[in-house]
């Protein structure tokens, strides 16, 4: 058990260690262009942001419409933290966390109690009122005009060293959030989180405080969704509120859906691909909308469960059948595994 | 008495509105009654009449920017009616009725594809596109000018000619929808699916027809609704659905959802709180206010007025 | 001595009433039965009890140690403060975790009990790693008393009908309960199961020093092992004694056959 315990934690060291080398060398050397790096790097923050939206809609069940909402509230606090309060990046990056935290908390008091459906349009509606709120409070927010000038992640005036280190904050934030939610969810809280998706009556009548859960849950998604905008801020370093409108959390809820709703391997998936897929749609003009619409009906009607359902790819187990041949000496009791990024071999 | 005139101005505008609103927020109610789905694409089904309604209007009223032959407007709103009522049978039939026994999420994730693909559907059809088009208004419809001066030099507060038509339209499409659904046999069967799906089905219903025939009557009653509201902005554009289909949405939830007189109550109750906000308050806040009282209804009293209380079996 | 005692209660769903004036006192280490034809209202009372309707008149008082009388009301309690105060109960139509392994089922239900909290096991502290040892090797021991241990991986929907009724029990022992109520364990269970049911219920009923009250329409199982029961119809007791007394009274042979039938023609 406890050498099962220290495998499991080398192995995912190593993995994100070497992809984060792999990927930074790639990118340092060209191999990957600019246009792809930031790109890649957009990816990781769309995948943050979607991992927050699993976290509340894929885990805890309930489905929430308004993330770009939590998504403008943690990218504006961060913004105006380090433009008005000269704070460095990364403390004002999970101070705009805490403070979409407290919003969630805020939001979710009256919300949680309301069940599907229902959630989902007064999520919905926050999510406006946010926007709407960002459009007037122009002294703070520049209003309708947006917000200027955030600074980067680094201006050494090196276009390629630049690229790396945006690359390399945004990796390590998407490592933070994927170590928060796996590990969270593979413990005891986590699976108090998930019956609550199963059934709720029966969750509470075994002990378990729902109320409190849904909103440690939505509180927590809140929270990372708001590093997310954080990130978002720093890599546009111009907002606006537009960029936070109601299609951008639609965009989040079909990256969930499409990976599989609590399956965290299946949202990085789906959120590195979706990235890739809607610049590839750019061709298309105007028609790419149509496209994006007819694509989420066609995965609803044929593909309901999305691309992994609510299974994982294991890194671990990936890592023992390909480099120790092992018979694995079972760790399956402690439940499924955690995940790495660029498994994609091993979907099915 | 200044002010009074002016909260009496601000009432009949919102009763003008909220007859609107109500029309639309009669679709939600009644397709929410039976599949339990909150019908996103509902305000994009209103889009699709109003322009239906544009096209008639421009190809056969002469002048393209004036009606002034109340025989045209009676035809725009019959083909807008009926152009709708398809548009919401066949997405029913391709997109719904697929997922009928599939998690909810799911039907309404596929409900807000449907409404994208609405939307920038029309945005890239040649005829439509993007930008918004200036939608006939009302001309010398004598008789209705005629009644809206008198009330005008009578109480001092003013009703245009179109308000005077959205509320009548409203209205009678209103006691035709209680006559159908309480009256007839298709309407007694609605009621029944809506109670219980299965054993309707084992009753003998077409369970099937009775839903197609729902999401009919939900989408050309968002179609009326849609040439009342482009004739009151005269404009029409492929988002010109979204706002006022989440309001409904608000009214049938605030009226209690699945409640045909609450969605009445609730469309009436959103006009008049939403032309009182522009009128005493702030017409920047006009959006906000709707998702407010959305928000203060699901947390007093998530029911609705007139909805019931339904608890989970245990 | 008693663990329970519930003091005229009565629920009223829009007019109608439907239990009334209910009377209930639990002893220690007792197992009860609650009967009665369908309607009568038996799954209200267990739903008052564990906090799932709040009762429009009487008191229930709990008493953990079950020494003494009971004193704590319950009334208007969640749930789940209910459950962790020590009621646990199971569901008629089974409401197990359906896409959650067997082993996670009754883990789930050992977690108010679990020390660490969520930042430590974000975190992965020692603590974390011990307490889950800790659970997981009792949940298997759970397991392994309803002979389900061999399925511990599989997902609970795919369990015969029997074994999901059977961890359902398991998963309520989980809460470390002092008082269980079992709404119709045998339902769908075979003769040869149920009789084997009834032995596990007396066997935990010893093991974990519990008291039990269940509901059941199988009267081999109730009049097997219940040392007294009590009979519901409309809401209201009609009977209570011994399984050979309730059988012979004659106002539950009207409750269960109606009215003018000839019994033993």
């Amino acid at each position: 058990m406890k050498k099962n315990r220290f495998f499991n934690a080398i192995t995912l060291t190593v993995t994100s260690a070497s992809l984060y080398i792999l990927l930074a060398l790639l990118i340092f050397t060209g191999i990957i262009d600019e246009y792809n790096g930031q790109l890649l790097t957009l990816a990781g923050i769309y995948v943050i942001v979607s991992l927050s939206l699993n976290l509340i809609t894929g885990f805890t069940g309930q489905l929430a419409l308004g993330h770009a909402g939590f998504m403008a509230v943690g990218a504006y606090s961060t913004a105006i933290i380090i433009m008005r309060l000269n704070v460095p990046m990364i403390p004002a990056v999970f101070a705009g966390g805490l403070i979409t935290a407290i919003f969630g908390l805020l939001i979710g008091i009256p919300t949680l109690r309301l069940r599907g459906d229902y959630l989902a349009i007064t999520t919905l509606g926050f999510g406006e009122i946010i926007r709407v709120i960002m459009v007037n409070l122009e002294g703070l927010t520049g209003g309708a005009a947006g917000l200027k000038g955030v600074p980067p992640f680094s201006d050494s005036g090196d276009f390629i060293l630049d690229a790396v280190i945006k690359f390399s904050w945004v990796y390590g934030f998407v490592i933070f959030t994927l170590v928060v939610v796996s590990n969270l969810i593979k413990s005891s809280p986590g699976r108090a989180i998930i019956s609550i998706r199963e059934d709720e009556i029966a969750s509470n009548s075994m002990g378990i405080n729902v109320p409190y859960y849904k909103m440690f849950s939505f509180t927590m998604s809140a929270f990372l969704a708001g590093i997310g905008g954080g990130l978002y801020a720093i890599y546009f370093g111009y907002l606006n509120p537009q960029m936070f409108g109601f299609l951008n959390s639609v965009n989040f809820v079909v990256i969930v859906v499409l990976g599989g709703m609590g399956s965290i391997t299946g949202t990085i998936l789906a959120g590195i691909g979706f990235t890739y897929i809607q610049e590839w749609l750019r061709i298309f003009k105007d028609f790419r909308l149509v496209i994006f619409g007819l694509a989420l009906i066609s995965v609803m009607l044929f593909w309901p469960k999305g691309l992994m359902g609510t299974n994982e790819i294991s890194v671990v187990k990936l890592v023992r059948k390909y480099f120790f041949k092992n018979k694995n000496s079972d760790n399956s009791s402690s439940g499924s595994p955690a995940s790495g990024e660029s498994q994609s071999e091993g979907v099915r | 008495m200044e002010l009074l005139q002016q909260f009496g101005q601000q009432m009949v505008n919102g009763i003008a509105l909220g007859s609107v609103y109500a029309l639309i927020a009669l679709g939600y109610t009644m397709v929410y009654g039976i599949v339990k789905l909150i019908n996103f694409a509902h305000g994009d089904v209103l889009m699709v009449g109003a322009f239906a309604g544009y096209f008639v209007l421009t190809s056969f009223g002469g002048d393209a920017s004036k009606i002034s032959n109340p025989l045209i407007l009676i035809l725009a709103f019959i083909i807008a009616m009926i152009v709708s009522a398809i548009f919401g049978m066949i997405i029913e039939r391709t997109c719904y009725k697929p997922l009928r026994k599939a998690p909810r999420i799911n039907l309404l994730i596929t409900a807000i594809g449907v409404s994208i693909v609405l939307e920038n559907g029309a945005r890239v059809i040649p005829w439509i596109g993007p930008n918004p088009k200036q939608f006939p208004t009302l001309k010398n419809i004598g008789f209705l000018e005629k009644v809206s001066d008198f009330i005008k030099s009578a109480t001092g507060v003013y009703i245009s000619p179109v308000q005077i038509i959205s509320f009548f339209i409203a209205v009678l499409l209103m006691v035709l929808l209680f006559y159908v659904v309480n009256h007839t046999k298709t309407g007694k069967a609605m009621r029944a699916v809506s109670h219980d799906m299965n054993a309707a089905l084992l009753m003998g219903i077409d369970v099937n027809r009775i839903i197609s025939f729902t999401f009919a009557i939900g989408a050309s009653l968002a179609a009326a609704a849609g040439i009342l509201f482009a004739l009151n902005y005269p404009q029409v554009e492929p988002y010109m659905g979204i706002m006022p289909g989440l309001k409904a949405f608000v009214a049938a939830v605030l009226g209690g959802i699945g409640s045909i007189p609450g969605a009445m109550l609730g469309g009436f109750i959103m006009g008049i709180a939403e032309t009182l906000t522009k009128g005493f308050i702030s017409s920047k806040l006009a959006d906000a206010v709707a998702f407010g009282i959305l928000i203060l209804i699901l947390v007093v009293k998530p029911s609705g007025i007139l909805g019931k209380n339904i608890r989970e079996k245990v | 001595m008693a663990v329970l005692d519930a003091k005229s209660i009565s629920i009223v769903f829009g007019g109608l009433k439907a239990v009334t004036n209910f009377d209930l006192k639990l002893e220690k280490g007792e197992l009860v039965g609650l009967i009665g034809p369908n309607g009568a209202g038996k799954t209200t009372v267990f739903n008052m009890l564990t906090g799932v309707y709040n009762p429009t008149g009487g008191d229930i008082l709990f008493n953990k140690a079950g020494e003494g009388a009971a004193t704590k009301s319950i009334v208007g309690l969640k749930p789940f403060q209910i459950t962790q105060l020590g009621i646990a109960r199971t569901f008629q139509n089974i409401r197990l975790f359906k896409d959650l392994s067997v082993l996670d089922n009754v883990r789930i239900a050992f977690h108010f009990g679990v020390k660490y909290n969520a930042l430590q096991g974000i975190l992965r502290t020692p603590l974390f790693f011990k307490e889950e040892e800790s659970i997981t090797e009792k949940a298997r021991d759970l397991l392994k008393i309803f002979n389900i241990h061999g399925k511990e991986n599989e997902l609970a929907k795919n369990l015969p009908y029997g074994e999901q009724r059977k961890l359902e029990i398991a998963r309520a022992l989980a809460t470390n309960p002092k008082l269980l109520l079992l709404d119709e364990p045998a339902a769908g269970m075979n003769p040869q199961e149920t009789h084997d049911l009834m032995h596990l219920i007396s066997f935990i009923r010893d093991k974990f020093d519990l008291t039990i009250l269940l509901i059941e329409h199988d009267m081999s199982l109730v009049m097997g092992i219940c040392e007294r029961i009590v009979v519901l119809d409309y809401g209201q007791t009609i009977a209570v004694g011994t399984p050979s007394q309730i059988s012979k009274d004659p106002k539950v042979i009207k409750a269960y056959l109606g009215e003018g039938v000839e019994t033993g023609a």
